[in-house]
This record gives C-alpha cells, structure tokens and sequence, in this order.
C-alpha cells in the first residue's frame, strides 16, 4: 500500500514540476516591461529611439531602479502611467522591497509621467530644487500634447512634484547602499540631476547623455558643455544615458556628445562673427552630422535656434 | 543670454509631437493650399485696418516676405520683410503691417519708415501658434497697398509655457544692444541690429501649481532714429520672439548718433544709442545700388 500512494506522490510531483516549469516558461511571452541588470541591484530599461506615438505608447527615455537591503529607488518613470505601472511591476517582480525614493533627473515628460503609478508608495519623490517650478509651468501644455499624441494611452498620467528637492549634492541610503544625487549648471534643462550609485560605480548622467539620439538643448549650450567638462573627470565605472544603448561605452559616447555640442558652438559663433542671420545659420550649420544621430531631422534645426539665440549675446 | 526659453520646445514628446502633427494635425488646421485671399480672420482684419481700400494680393515686386516654411522652433520664428526699391523722397514705403492668420492675436504689428530709412526692410523673429498664413502688408506713401504672403508650419508658439528663471529673465530685461553691421558709407543705405533682452510674454502659458497665467509682459514700441530723425518705428506685441531682435537700415549722411528707445507693457523705458562715422561716398553715385 505504502508503495503505491509514495509512486503516486512521485507522480503528482512530476507533474506538478512539469506544470510550473512550462508555466515559468510561458511568462516572458506575456511580453514584460524588459529590464536589464547592469550591475547587481541595478536595473535598466531601454526606451524607444524616437517621439512618443501609439505605436511605443510613449516609451522613450530610459528608466530604471536601485535595490538596496531597505528598499529600492526607482530613476524615471517614463512617458505615462501605464508604463509607471510597468515598471512597478518589473520591479515587484525582482524584489518585494518598497519603493522608498522616485528619482526625477529632469522634467521633460518622457522621464516624469509615469510617477503616479507609485503614488501608493508614498515615496519621496525626489528631484532637482529647480524642478518644482519647470514642472509647473510646463504641465498644462505637456499633458495637453501627451493626450492628443497618444489618446487613451496617456489616461492616468499626470505630473506629481518632487517631496525632496536637491540643490547641489544629497545622499540617499537604501540600505547598505548609498546613492549620491548632483545637480548642474543648466545644460539639456536648468533642472537636470544625476545619480550616481556607489556600489557598482554606476553614473547614471539620464539627459545629460545622449547616446546614438540627438542631443537636445532645452536649456544652455555653453552651460552643457562645461557640464561635459566636469562630468569627464568624474571616471565612472559605467554611465546610463537617458537615451540611447544601456552600455554605452565610455568615454566614447561622451566625446560623440561633445563633439555634436561643441561643433555647433563653433560654427554658430563664426556665423554669428560673420554677420549671418538666424535663419542662414539655421539653413547651413551642422549638416554633415546628419548620418551620426537619429530623429536629426526632428531636433537640430532647433538646438541650431537655440545654440544662436544664446549666443548671440555673449561679448 | 544664458538661458534659453523654449516654448514648443518642452522636450522630446512635445517637440516631437509638433512635428508628428506635420502628418496628423486637427481638421480646422490651414493648410498651405487654402487660398489666402479667402481666409475669415484676415478679411476682417483688412476691413477694418484699410476700410475697402486694395490690396494688391502681387506685391513681391515692392515688398518681399521671406519665412521657413517649417518652423524649426515655433517660438523663434527667424522672418525678413524685404523692400524691392530704396526709400527716395518721392517713392517711398512708409508703413509695413505684419498679420499672422492664426496667431491668439493676429495683428502682430507694424514698422514705419521714413526716405531716411533707406530701405524699408525688416527682419526680426516671431512667435507662431499654429500653420498659418502670414502676411506683410506694405503702404507707399502714395497710399498703396500691397501684400506678400507665405505659409508657415509651427504650432504652439504662443501658448506654450515660458521659459525658465522667470524672475531672473524680468529681472535682467532692457539690455540693449544697437549696433552698425559693417561700415557705414555715407548716403549708403546701412543695416543695423538691435537687441533687446526681455522675456516678451505672451501671458498664455498657464502654471499648474498657481492656476494662474504669467502676466504678459513684452515690449510695445520701438523708436530708432539717426541724427535726430526718425528711421524706424515699430509698434509690436507679443507675436514678437523672447529677446526681440530687429534689423532694419538708414542713410548716415554725415557722422551722427543712431538711437533706439524701447518702451514695455510696464512703461519701462530703455535705451541704446551708438556713434556711426560713415567713410565717404566713392565718386559718381547719386543713385544707391541696391
């Protein structure tokens, strides 16, 4: 008797392991919000090469997020709150620690939007003392473009203000593992902050680096390239820019970025020494860099119009 | 400045999404294939600005529009206004209105010029809210009206939000900045520049935490005169770019003082003033080539 009730828990067993390895299996087509681990406990995703539309529901910038032994910081919540929600999951699905900080290295909306997907949290949301103030005055106009661009993609989203503002450096502890928060002077936004985790020499520069993605000038030319300077002699073990491949290789992404940036300094003060006007500037500088950035023709004629409206007041 | 302010220009999914709306934009959008004679907004505008004078809809051969036909930035749209003929006592162009159809206000404002004008041409950047027709109209001093018109794709240029560092940018404005561009030749019809630091609000942009909208604040007249006399005068609003920038001409027949006074929304005045020396005329012009 015993024999036979043991071959059938045998059994049972069996099929019962067979059962959860085919589901295990069957999980990753269910198509999760994917997230690489560049180093132990700290976690990326990459968002699409491109401006948000229905197609990748606004998923754009990268994202991620740093588990301590206390708790864990999410960096950027994406472009809506169905991706924030995504990217909770990711993380529950990693770890069952709370979210104690929501990190927002700038305000553009590709990088905020998401933060009301961990409302219930009650995380501090944490940013650049700066931040508060572009946030609101952009709001009315990112939410009016976020739901004629992607309609009901966009419901739930809305901009939640950081709780803890940085204005310079901070330290933030997640339990044996500290992160170190840095703002800059105004280069991609005059709200920009990086994070930069300890633990695995991680600089995540977000905005501040944009790899194979056109860098966008939303705050100051010169004031970004100082930045560059500075962030150059910071020798980070590895960097995750806002865009563009998780390992970017460095510090050859950084020199591509300062090249494009720098280049447009050059030729812009020459026109502008040369008594061009805006437009020829615009009609003329930087063409040749077409090849080397996507959504080029999306951005550069406008970081053009930017770099000489800066500029053209400088002695 | 060191700072910029962009106003469509929020970021990736704003600026992008303005130029995705290049494929798909609302069904009232104009499009560059409307026949500009038609559109509601500008006949009224005619109407009650010439009260059923003609305008001659032809008048690239006396005034000259130039505009990107896609704005690569809405807020900073780069335009030239373009005279054909030079200023002469007896056939001059003496007033230029600009109107951009679908701007929150249209009539984005008007330069006059005088025969001391040299040429009354007018190059300067404006703000535009979405596509639109935009249109220079020119009077003779015969009384005649004519009109260039181009079509501009941009979107959100009025209503977008200001730009950073408000408090520091109203803080900072009225620098002025009035220069030659090159040397002067006496009776030689010279192009200037004048920069003005100033927010120019649109008092549009609505700010989430306050409910309120940033009061407009922008400069409203600009006087520039050289030795005494006027040679332009411009009356313009909030259509007018963050940091207005106007190049136009005038005659220096002997050394002199060119001058420019700006007057704001907030009847705060500033003022600018350079020393121009042209060299002599070369023998045997009477007339300016142009």
């Amino acid at each position: 008797m015993t024999r036979s009730v043991g071959r059938v828990r045998r059994v049972h067993f069996a099929l019962a392991a067979i059962l959860l390895v085919s589901a295990m299996r069957a999980a990753p087509a269910a198509a999760p919000f994917a997230v690489t681990e560049l180093a132990p406990g700290l976690y990326a995703h990459r968002g699409h090469d491109d401006v948000a539309t229905p197609a990748n529901r606004g998923d754009i910038a990268n994202v991620g997020f740093v588990v301590g032994t206390r708790c864990v910081a999410v960096i950027d919540t994406g472009g809506t709150a169905e991706e924030g929600r995504a990217l909770r999951a990711a993380i529950r699905a990693v770890t069952p620690l709370p979210v104690c900080y929501v990190i927002n290295t700038h305000m553009h909306p590709d990088h905020i939007l998401g933060n009301a997907a961990f409302r219930d949290d009650h995380p501090q949301f944490v940013g650049s003392a700066t931040l508060p103030e572009a946030e609101a005055s952009h709001a009315d106009s990112y939410l009016r473009v976020l739901r004629r661009e992607l309609g009901a993609i966009a419901d739930g989203s809305e901009i939640i203000a950081p709780t803890l503002l940085v204005d310079g450096t901070a330290t933030l502890d997640l339990g044996g593992r500290q992160l170190t928060l840095r703002t800059w002077k105004t280069a991609h936004t005059n709200n920009d902050l990086t994070v930069y985790d300890e633990k695995s020499g991680t600089l995540w520069l977000a905005d501040l680096l944009f790899v194979e993605c056109i860098p966008v000038i939303d705050g100051s030319l010169v004031g970004w390239l100082a930045d560059i300077a500075a962030i150059r002699q910071m020798k980070p073990r590895r960097v995750v820019p806002g865009h563009g491949p998780l390992d970017a290789p460095w510090p050859a992404s950084l020199d591509a970025e300062e090249a494009y940036l720098a280049g447009l300094a050059r030729d812009v003060r020459a026109a502008i020494r040369r008594g061009e006007t805006m437009q020829q500037a615009i009609d003329t500088i930087g063409l040749d860099q077409r090849d080397k950035w996507r959504l080029f023709d999306i951005y550069h004629r406008r970081n053009v119009t930017a770099a000489y409206a800066e500029l053209e007041w400088e002695q | 400045m060191t700072t910029i302010r962009q106003a469509a220009l929020a970021g990736w999914l704003a600026a992008g999404a303005a130029m995705a709306a290049l494929a798909a934009h609302p069904a009232y959008a104009a499009q560059p294939d409307d026949d500009p004679s038609k559109v509601a907004r500008w006949l009224d505008f005619k109407e009650g600005m010439f009260k059923g004078r003609p305008v001659d809809a032809r008048g690239d051969a006396v005034i000259r529009l130039e505009a990107p036909a896609r704005a690569a930035d809405a807020a900073v749209v780069p335009i030239s206004i373009a005279a054909q003929f030079p200023q002469t006592p007896s056939h001059y162009i003496r007033k230029i209105y600009l109107f951009i159809d679908e701007n929150p206000e249209p009539y984005a404002g008007s330069f006059e010029f005088t025969p001391e004008s040299g040429l009354a041409s007018i190059e300067t950047r404006v703000r535009v809210e979405d596509y639109t027709f935009m249109r220079a109209i020119a009077e003779t001093n015969d009384g005649r009206l004519y009109s260039s018109v181009r079509f501009v794709k941009a979107s959100g240029g009025c209503s977008a939000p200001a730009g950073k560092d408000d408090a520091a940018a109203e803080a900072s404005a009225g620098s002025v900045r009035l220069t030659p561009e090159g040397q002067a030749v006496a009776g030689r019809p010279q192009l200037a520049q004048l920069m003005v630091r100033h927010p120019n609000r649109t008092g549009m942009a609505m700010n989430q935490i306050t409910r309120n909208y940033a009061t407009a604040y922008f400069i409203r007249k600009v006087t520039v005169s050289y030795a005494d006399k006027p040679v332009m005068i411009a009356d313009v609003n909030f259509s007018i770019s963050e940091n207005p920038n106007f190049r136009f001409y005038f005659v220096p027949r002997t050394s002199g003082e060119l001058k420019a006074h700006v007057e704001d929304t907030k009847n705060r005045k500033f003022d600018g003033a350079v020393a121009v020396n042209p060299q002599p005329a070369a023998q045997q012009t009477s007339s300016t080539k142009l």
